[in-house]
């Protein structure tokens, strides 16, 4: 106690650390946990008695389909981030040192737009009066306007717009660390272009791999305004489900358990990722 | 410099490999005398470098540079940093390409074949063991790419990790283990594969001094054992004279001397040789007579010595650099008849050596390196007492005064 008043500025720091982890995050998701076991109450929101009614209710075939929906539509997200970051980060990686902080300061610039407002200049491209299908129509290449807005595409579309750059940081990161003796090792021992790349370049660059999809996939189910703008009623994603919940269905307990699940699928993608990272030795021993 | 006595098994000691008999070394003793081709077994020449040509942003790394390596040395690339040994490492191992010149192994020409392709393996500077791998697949890898039956991988990588004493390390990745140990592993990878050439990158220099001296016995022993080719890479004088059969000094992409490290030593073929590889000191000489047949007469600050004439053209009144190793030194008594006065100004106890400088009268400094001699009274000077400095006739190795290169004061000029 007495060292606590001896440093001022130090107490005061731990304080403010510990204060806002413990009202700020801590004491929020212990309510969202208590939320979520209780039973739904029209006027007061939530009521005892205590009940797994709401984890039964994720269950329901009619949840679970919106659940799969959105389940597939991140994960399609998180494969074109994927498909696209993986070789843009690598490239990245080669350009030479003073042109990659431009490119990256690039890559980081559309972040000082809201992206709700990005979103609504994505829908004025893809709607069916819109720049893409205008431009393709006087191009000829189309005879007639094509259905892009509200459809799923869109929604993995706006998607992949909003958070492709979450992908390429990582995946930029373990690139620039690959050191290229271990290319120039695999080489010397007999190892061509593909065997490098499967048994060198995959396995340690997967740290930055499952990073990247921490950083797409969760926020891909939760980003509840992209399908609200570009997706109609059909492509909903869990944040919507959430947000309903919450806002309009006023059932708090299953909204509440529907977000645990997000969070509890997370903190297993943070243990697969520690794991990768052991692997290759770069935590613990 | 040829202090001793010139003995052929001594001058090429460490080139032992298949000899004829135990008491003496042919192969080595015939190997640098062409001339004598019909004596012995010669040794082939593996690696043929020829005209090698290198630019990196318009300066040239490698300047039309030969070398011929032989089967079964063990050869060291000497100079310092910049100097091309690394870049003429890569170029062998295939990750650099010559802008001219071809590289041939054997008959074969490997100048266009890509790394993988290449019967050579690299020990690199900092190992480069894949951190994902355990220590038996990081070995096994290489025969995994030859696709080699299980058992024959098991059992070769066994044999590999026992050689270099990590029989019981398979299992632990590459961080769990010390420095020396990925050395090993790194050493081990590399000829699992039994390479023609084991190319070593300064595989040396990330390990602590007494660490560096049992890795330096300890690839001589594995050198030794596999019969391969080591060509090996430093800018440690000390390591590539006590490891090799052959040293190349090089700088600025140009070969400097080719020689056995005693050649190298004693023998340095020009300023930059005999600076680079060891303490040297240069005294000014001027040449006083020279038509005897083989015997020049030369005044070393006011001395006239009697010299071995020298194998580059000598005219009288011409001045040259007399060269001594600190070693070659004697220090004697201010009363002494012989050598030139000076005074001491420095002494170091090196445990085995004696290492003192002293400033001649002119200013010039010298190194003299003594060895104890307890039974020698005047053995030891104290700082500022006066001494006479002189040598051996015989131990000097003469060279003639090159123009100073220009590019150093070209520099600071623009």
């Amino acid at each position: 106690m007495r060292s606590l008043m001896q440093q001022p500025f130090r107490t005061a720091v731990l304080v403010l650390v510990w204060g806002w982890l413990l009202f700020l995050v801590l004491a929020p998701n212990l309510l969202v946990v208590g939320a979520s076991v209780m039973t739904r109450d029209p006027a007061s929101f939530i009521s005892l008695p205590v009940t797994l009614d709401a984890y039964r209710q994720l269950l329901n075939p009619l949840y679970l389909d919106v659940f799969l929906h959105s389940l597939y539509m991140a994960a399609m997200t998180t494969l074109v981030c994927l498909l696209i970051g993986y070789p843009f980060a690598w490239s990245l990686s080669k350009v030479a040192k003073r042109h990659q902080v431009l490119l990256i300061f690039l890559l980081i610039v559309p972040f000082w737009t809201n992206s709700l407002v990005r979103t609504y200049a994505l829908k004025l491209i893809l709607a069916t009066n819109g720049l893409l299908n205008n431009a393709l129509l006087s191009m000829g290449l189309i005879d007639e306007p094509m259905q892009l807005l509200y459809t799923e595409g869109a929604v993995v579309i706006g998607l992949v717009y909003l958070l492709l750059p979450f992908m390429i940081l990582p995946l930029y990161s373990v690139f620039d660390d690959l050191r290229e003796d271990y290319l120039r090792a695999s080489h010397d021992l007999g190892a061509g272009r593909f065997s490098t790349f499967i048994h060198v370049i995959v396995p340690l660059t997967l740290p930055g791999v499952l990073a990247g999809i921490m950083l797409v996939l969760l926020p891909a189910m939760g980003l509840f305004f992209v399908p609200d703008i570009l997706g109609g009623s059909r492509n909903l994603l869990v944040g919507n489900v959430i947000k309903n919940q919450f806002l309009d269905a006023r059932n708090w307990p299953f909204g509440a358990a529907a977000s645990i699940m997000l969070t509890l699928a997370m903190a297993f993608l943070m243990f697969a990722h520690r794991l990768s990272k052991r692997r290759i030795g770069e935590e613990g021993v | 410099m040829s202090r001793f006595v010139q003995r052929p098994d001594e001058a090429c000691a460490g080139l032992s490999e298949k000899t004829d008999s135990p008491l003496f070394d042919w192969v080595g003793f015939w190997k640098n005398r062409p001339l004598f081709l019909w004596a012995g077994p010669m040794k082939q020449t593996l690696l043929f470098l020829s005209n090698l040509t290198k630019e990196f942003d318009g300066k040239k790394v490698l300047d039309s540079l030969n070398l011929e390596i032989l089967d079964g040395e063990f050869i060291t690339l000497l100079g310092p940093s910049g100097c091309g040994k690394t870049t003429l490492l890569r170029m062998m191992a295939g990750f650099e390409h010559p802008d001219e010149g071809t590289i041939a192994l054997g008959s074969r020409d490997l100048t266009h074949t890509p790394p993988e392709h290449r019967p050579l393996n690299t020990v690199f500077q900092h190992y480069a063991l894949f951190p994902h791998m355990s220590v038996f697949d990081n070995v096994a890898y290489g025969l995994k790419m030859e696709k080699r039956p299980k058992e024959e991988i098991r059992q070769r990588v066994e044999e590999a990790l026992a050689m270099v004493q990590l029989e019981d390390f398979s299992r632990r990745k590459p961080h769990q283990l010390s420095g020396g140990q990925q050395q090993r592993v790194a050493i081990a990878r590399a000829v699992v594969k039994r390479p023609k050439v084991l190319l070593l990158d300064e595989p040396l220099s990330a390990l602590d001094y007494k660490l560096r001296r049992t890795m330096q016995v300890e690839l001589k022993r594995l050198q030794r054992e596999l019969g391969i080719t080591f060509v090996f890479v430093t800018h440690d004088q000390e390591e590539a004279l006590s490891m090799s059969d052959r040293v190349v000094v090089l700088k600025d992409g140009l070969i400097q001397q080719l020689g056995t490290p005693r050649e190298v030593y004693e023998r340095p073929a020009n300023l930059f040789t005999a600076r680079f590889v060891g303490e040297t000191n240069f005294f000014p000489g001027r040449v006083e007579q020279a038509h005897e047949e083989d015997t020049i007469i030369v005044d070393v600050f006011g001395l006239k010595r009697t010299f071995r004439k020298p194998d580059f053209p000598v005219t009288v009144g011409q001045s040259l650099h007399v060269l001594l190793r600190p070693e070659d030194i004697r220090v004697l008594a201010p009363g002494d008849d012989e050598g030139v006065a000076g005074k001491v100004v420095e002494r170091n106890y090196k445990g085995s050596t004696l290492d003192s400088v002293i400033h001649l009268e002119d200013g010039t400094e010298v190194l003299a390196s003594e060895f104890f001699d307890e039974d020698d009274p005047t053995f030891d000077y104290r700082l500022g007492e006066p001494v006479k400095v002189s040598w051996v006739d015989g131990w000097e190795w003469l060279l003639p005064t090159e123009p100073e290169t220009p590019s150093e004061e070209a520099g600071t000029d623009a």
